[in-house]
């Protein structure tokens, strides 16, 4: 299954401006309960979209009609928690290609890669510079461009360079992806094995 | 060149690196279980492969289960598909399965090491954050994302950038009623639940060495909330006698070669870690957290912190944690009233937690209207707790033993603890609604639940024992 080649793309964002979100929030844990790999988006961040009854939390931000697009921007220490890819999915199947924040928790950050969502860690100023934009202008807009690996503020034209290994920074630019790279080594695997 | 316990482990299993800092890391030994398993088994399937090596993969059912009447069907419909797909990919696929209500079955974390299946010196993973647990042997042990568990079933590789080293020290004797998982909340909270990232972390120091293994697994378990990859310890004596004679462990000739290679497992005296930490044992006390990352905890005995000196997002992010626990700063931990104990889940469901507990509450009964969900790690914790004779001391002091899997730690099952209702629990996770909706967890360690399930209060154990 190769993932979707990722381009360069200019879209509005979705501001949620708090720290440490865990997986368990990004997807609550009775909704792993699938065994297929489809639909996850509709529960992504459940119990901060919607009350008990159902009804949508108004004040959260995916709800806010203001905030839209394919960038979600997020507090520092995203994705920390459990090793549930089901968080990488559940955000690209609802639409986003692209999560910025000044830091990542490790295990999700590659399960973002692995799935073609883009996780692009800036400088603490600059996440605030970014915060600010949207809060002057909810539909601000912004660039990302994987090729010369910047992020870029459309409304000051501010660029943050970020960084990304280059392996996988080929892997999403191509649509690669790594499980064909490993089967293709399987000579050099088992020579391996023999080794030991 | 002098070598930490990580590089030594790490190196000896790098087929090629390529690259962008990669490397391609063979895999020993792999743990599956029936959620992050499916998607990986029909990744394979839709590109025409089997499962590379099945030898080196064993699977449970745990996160899911039921813990009253396993031998009934899974009630719940959805937890019963997963389950009933775990059997069939592995029956397909040539997998060992421990199913439900064999006598291997349990928490992946429990009873890999309970079968001497995990080792000194193994890469170990599986889609599940706490793998670090196996660290505590000195391997090197790491959760895993579904696209790579679909790597490993694969080729038997996933493909790692090779993380920093930190070396976390402990010197020093703990004091009364402290254990390993007060230690681990206390390096936590000094941290904080980022501090580890990027980094593989050694424990080390007198008051690490002196821990027994299931203190270790604790402490390792619980690494990768500080936000490290994993967490690992030297093997050493404790090790090799808690191994020998256990079912997959080497025998006879074999055995004696693996202790001799096992013994090569240390970080070299002058070897250099990215980032060094030093804590003395003496600071610390029984600890209870008050917040909803696991990094937010205290001492017992400690008032609530204020967040004064925070600001911006760190502020906002700090209020929000109280106000959904429901405290306020400067307000006192003990004697604050509960509704729950849980006494479980990979980082505390093993036989010598449950001992513990059983110690603290002999003699004494469970608090009125305290619930109190007791659940072994596996399916030999249950037995040996019957065996050991701990099963009728918690029910003459009023508490039901349950059976075995993750259970409250992650609430997939029916073990959720309703809306704002307080948990004392000894799982590894405060995050909101981890252990139910609007679930309110504060973790401890199994003395501390103790204390709190024939209180009904937040308690000091070091009051409770002499
Ligand atoms: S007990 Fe909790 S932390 Fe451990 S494997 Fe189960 S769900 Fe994960």
């Amino acid at each position: 299954m190769a993932i979707p080649k990722f381009v360069t793309f200019t879209s509005q964002a979705v501001p949620l401006d708090i720290e440490n979100i865990d997986t368990d929030q990004i997807i609550p844990a009775r909704f792993l309960k699938a065994v297929e790999r489809k639909g996850f988006g509709d529960n992504l961040f459940r119990d901060w979209r919607y009350g008990k009854t159902g009804e949508k939390i108004a004040t959260f931000p995916l709800n806010d009609e203001r905030y839209g697009g394919k960038i979600l921007i997020a507090g520092k220490n995203f994705g920390c928690g459990s090793s549930r890819e089901h968080a990488a999915w559940s955000l690209f199947d609802y639409g986003f290609r692209v999560v910025v924040s000044s830091f990542f928790a490790d295990i999700f950050k590659n399960n973002a890669l692995n799935n073609g969502l883009l996780p692009v860690q800036v400088s603490e100023t600059f996440l605030q510079e970014i915060f600010e934009a949207v809060r002057l202008s909810p539909n601000a807009t912004f660039t990302v461009d994987l090729e010369n690996q910047t992020f870029t503020i459309d409304s000051t034209g501010h660029s943050f360079r970020f960084s990304i290994d280059g392996y996988k920074k080929e892997c999403l630019l191509n649509g690669y992806d790594d499980v064909d790279y490993l089967v293709s080594l399987k000579p050099e695997i088992e020579k391996f094995e023999n080794k030991q | 060149m002098s070598k930490t316990l990580f590089d030594k482990v790490w190196d000896a299993h790098v087929v090629r690196e390529i690259e962008g800092g990669r490397s391609v890391l063979y895999i020993d030994r792999h743990y599956i279980h029936e959620v992050t398993s499916p998607v990986a088994f029909s990744g394979i399937r839709n590109r025409g492969l089997k499962v590379f090596r099945p030898k080196q993969t064993t699977a449970t059912p745990d996160h899911n289960v039921p813990t009253l009447n396993q031998h009934l069907p899974i009630a719940d419909e959805q937890s019963r598909s997963q389950v009933e797909t775990l059997i069939a990919n592995c029956q397909e696929q040539g997998i060992e399965l421990f199913g439900l209500n064999h006598p291997k079955q349990g928490i992946v974390h429990v009873i890999g090491p309970e079968t001497a299946l995990t080792q000194p010196g193994m890469t170990i993973v599986c889609g599940d954050s706490h793998t670090s647990t196996h660290g505590a042997f000195g391997a090197v042990a790491f959760g895993i994302g579904t696209s790579e568990v679909e790597m490993v079933f694969a080729s038997q590789t996933i493909l790692q950038p090779k993380p920093k080293t930190m070396l976390i020290r402990v010197e020093g004797e703990l004091g009364k009623g402290v254990t390993a998982k007060d230690v681990v909340l206390y390096i936590i909270s000094k941290i904080s639940s980022s501090g580890g990232t990027g980094h593989f972390i050694e424990f080390g120091g007198s008051a690490i060495r002196s821990l027994s293994m299931e203190g270790r697994m604790t402490v390792c378990n619980m690494s990768i909330e500080c936000g490290a990859r994993g967490g690992m310890i030297a093997p050493d004596e404790t090790t090799f006698a808690y191994l020998k004679g256990r079912e997959y462990a080497p025998k006879g000739k074999e055995w004696e070669a693996a202790v001799t290679r096992w013994k090569t497992l240390y970080s070299d005296e002058d070897a250099e870690f990215d980032t060094v930490y030093e804590f003395d044992a003496a600071d610390i006390k029984p600890m209870i957290t008050f917040g909803t990352n696991p990094g937010m905890g205290i001492a017992v005995n400690e008032r609530i912190p204020s967040c004064d000196h925070l600001s911006g997002s760190d502020k906002t992010s700090f209020e929000k944690a109280l106000q959904y626990m429901g405290f306020h700063s400067g307000e006192a931990m003990l004697g604050k009233k509960i509704d729950y104990v849980f006494v479980g889940s990979c980082t505390n469901g093993r036989i010598e937690d449950f001992r513990a507990f059983a110690q603290a509450v002999q003699g004494r009964k469970k608090a009125e209207g305290v619930t109190v969900w007791l659940v072994p790690g596996s399916k030999a914790v249950e037995k040996q707790a019957y065996e050991e004779g701990l099963v009728d001391i918690l029910k003459e002091a009023g508490f039901e033993f349950r059976q075995p899997g993750c259970s409250a730690c992650l609430a997939m099952n029916a073990d959720k603890v309703p809306e704002g209702k307080y948990c004392v629990s000894t799982s590894n996770r405060n995050f909101e609604g981890r252990q139910g909706q609007g679930a309110r967890t504060l973790l401890a360690s199994p003395l501390t639940a103790a204390a709190a399930a024939v209180t009904g209060r937040i308690t000091d154990i070091r009051e409770f024992i002499k």
